[in-house]
């Protein structure tokens, strides 16, 4: 009978090892998830002021203004210009 | 006595029972007491307690959400939502006086004056100093470590393309909700959902424990709209520089591919900047393509010219008797600028002539010709879910005076929006099709009521051709490379009940390719004070020059030699409606 009780007593103190383990474990997972989330939101932030960047620079008249005045490019005379029919194969 | 110092010789006393008997009572009120408090507290309070006890550790955390990006149909970002501050203080707090005061003034681009009014009146809470502040300001802001200055998140929008695209994406509030525009629009899909959740945070505040989720945060949803921003910055800059070359008051334009609907370009001048709207007149506000209501003229034209082909009674070469230019109804004459004894419709369209449209109605029944104006979307606000869209005005055939008939076949005694009017248009492109607008990306193409037959609508189409070759009102139209069709139209405004002598409206709206047609474009030119006023020689250069390069970027094939075009005559655009 104190054999059993001594097993069971065991038994008993390493389940609750294990769930304090297991909980640490737990919350130490969770914290690198909240870390990761973070950057997440903050990658989306700094994708978003990029893109605004981007947008900025790429604006249709700034472009042109550089082209035409900077690099002195013109637009072609159409009559130069040979229109391909795309492949509606592929 | 004696028994009594025995016992004490004995070493024994013998206490009074009711000693025990209190002491034993004093413990078991003790004891109840302990207990009904604990019952008190673990059955009665329990909420409020375990409360507390969470209040330790646990704590509500708001889930900020972003509005959706609104990008153009290329995914260029034409409306962006980045994080800022907003700074904000407890006036009674914050230290006084001293240079830290006047470095915040400085940083926050605000006057030392402005700054004291702000923080003038101790009895309030909370004042905001300033709104949607940079986060490096506010950085530079939390390093001056006052006291009683904090922060707050927020959310601005930034509008790269400004002015280009005002009109169509409109604007948000301070409190990042659409206000006007597309923003207003798709407010319900564009807006996110803040929310909250509590959780479990350890000493060092990391949150170490997800207990529920209140409410989830929701991201508002990117919007993909049909707008072309290449297409659409040609257009605003063509349409402001002709605005500006005719002094007129104001200019707007749409372009609408007809094989799905979708609005490419939407555009109108004057405009403003969106990302700084201190001083804004309603004017510069208005999206005029959309709200603002003209007597469209001599573009309502080929509506007309449909109706009488459909008729059956008369072919394109049938010829009208428009002698002597001039036509006599109840004291009201209809004159032409092109006088000729007698045109053919295809002629009529050609030289614009309100005589022969005129006289085309009159042979018409009043519903088939209103019942046609209807289905067309006249009297009827556009379907786009754009806030503020107007119907116009088109009067129950029932009141219509014969007059009234007359003067309606050139476009005068009706009202409507000029993307009501481009979007009429597409009739003549897609052979008969009212095809439905959309300012959303779509994929499929759009298919629509038939209102013509394919035969009208082919005839038409090769009349308007006419209208801007050699010899019609809007030769300025063409371009090299592509077969143009299209109209050109020259109201007189309304003023004061009666027509205006010199304020005009000039317009033009065409299609290109003639040969398959993939554009309308339509332009309204407000009020040109300059020597032309024509819609041939104002608005129809406008339409060439976009259509043009429309038809470039978007690679559609030539289906005109690439030969130069003649320069046409002086008086060809000249037209009275």
């Amino acid at each position: 009978m104190a054999k059993l009780n001594l097993l069971l007593l065991a038994v008993v103190v390493a389940c609750a090892l294990g769930l304090v383990t297991s909980q640490h474990k737990a919350r130490k997972l969770f914290t690198e998830l909240e870390r990761e989330r973070d950057r997440a939101r903050e990658l989306d932030i700094e994708y978003g002021r990029l893109q605004l960047e981007a947008s900025t620079w790429g604006l249709h008249s700034r472009v042109e203004r550089i082209a035409l005045g900077t690099l002195g490019l013109r637009a072609p005379d159409p009559r130069k210009v040979r229109l391909i029919a795309r492949d509606p194969g592929r | 006595m004696t028994s009594a110092v025995g016992a004490a010789a004995h070493g024994l006393v013998r206490l009074p029972v009711w000693r025990a008997r209190f002491v034993l009572f004093a413990l078991f009120v003790a004891f109840a007491a302990l207990l009904s408090r604990a019952l008190y507290l673990q059955a009665m309070r329990t909420d409020f307690l375990q409360e507390r006890g969470d209040a330790r550790y646990s704590r509500v955390l708001e889930m900020p959400a972003t509005r959706g990006r609104i990008l153009d149909r290329s995914g260029e970002a034409l409306a962006v939502s980045t994080p800022v501050k907003s700074i904000w203080a407890i006036p009674a707090d914050v230290p006084l006086k001293g240079a830290e005061r006047r470095k915040l003034a400085s940083l926050l681009g605000l006057t030392d004056r402005e700054l004291d009014r702000k923080l003038g009146d101790p009895s309030r809470d909370f004042v905001y100093l300033k709104r949607q502040v940079p986060p490096e300001t506010a950085e530079a802001i939390a390093r001056l470590r006052l006291a009683g200055i904090y922060e707050s998140p927020e959310y601005r929008r930034y509008y790269p393309a400004g002015e280009v695209t005002a009109h169509i994406i409109g604007f948000t509030g301070v409190d990042d909700s659409g206000q006007e525009g597309v923003e207003l629009a798709h407010q319900d899909t564009l807006g996110g959902k803040p929310g909250s959740r509590r959780v479990i945070k350890d000493r060092l505040g990391r949150v170490v424990e997800d207990v529920q989720s209140i409410r989830a945060a929701e991201d508002g949803r990117d919007l993909v709209l049909s707008i072309d921003s290449k297409i659409q910055s040609l257009a605003y800059s063509a349409l402001k520089s002709a605005v500006e070359g005719h002094h007129a008051k104001a200019g707007s334009l749409i372009a609408i591919d007809v094989r799905t609907g979708e609005v490419l370009a939407l555009a109108n001048v004057p405009s403003f900047n969106p990302n700084n709207r201190t001083r804004l007149t309603g004017a510069q506000l208005r999206n005029r393509v959309i709200t603002d209501l003209f007597e469209p003229g001599s573009t309502l034209k080929p509506f007309t010219v449909a109706l009488a082909l459909e008729s059956g009674k008369v072919t394109p070469q049938t010829v009208i008797d428009t002698a002597p230019g001039r036509l006599t109804m109840a004291h009201y004459t209809i004159r032409d600028v092109h006088p000729a004894n007698a045109m053919t419709i295809s002629q009529i369209l050609q030289k614009s002539s309100n005589v022969g449209a005129a006289k085309l109605a009159l042979a018409l029944p009043r519903e088939t010709m209103y019942g046609l104006f209807q289905r067309a979307g006249f009297g009827a606000a556009p379907s786009l879910g754009f806030p503020g869209a107007a119907a116009g005005r088109l009067r129950p055939y029932k009141t219509w005076q014969p007059v009234e008939q007359a003067t309606m076949a050139y476009g005068h005694g009706i009202s409507l929006s000029l993307i009501q009017l481009a979007r009429a248009y597409s009739i003549f492109a897609t052979d008969g099709e009212l095809v439905p607008l959309t300012l959303v990306k779509t994929a499929s193409p759009a298919s629509g009521e038939k209102l013509i037959s394919v035969a009208t609508a082919r005839a038409v189409r090769a009349m308007l051709e006419t209208a801007v070759g050699p010899g019609g009102t809007g030769p300025q139209a063409r371009i090299m490379g592509w077969r143009v069709a299209g109209k050109t139209g020259t109201a007189h405004k309304q003023e004061n009940g009666g027509y205006a002598a010199d304020k005009y409206l000039a317009s033009f709206v065409g299609l290109a390719p003639a040969s398959a047609p993939r554009l309308v474009i339509a332009v309204a030119i407000d009020e040109p004070a300059g020597r032309d006023y024509y819609g041939g020689s104002v608005a129809a250069p406008v339409f060439a020059h976009v259509m043009q390069g429309a038809l470039r970027l978007l690679g559609v094939p030539h289906d005109a030699p690439l030969e130069p075009l003649e320069k046409p005559g002086e008086d060809a655009a000249k037209e009275s409606t």
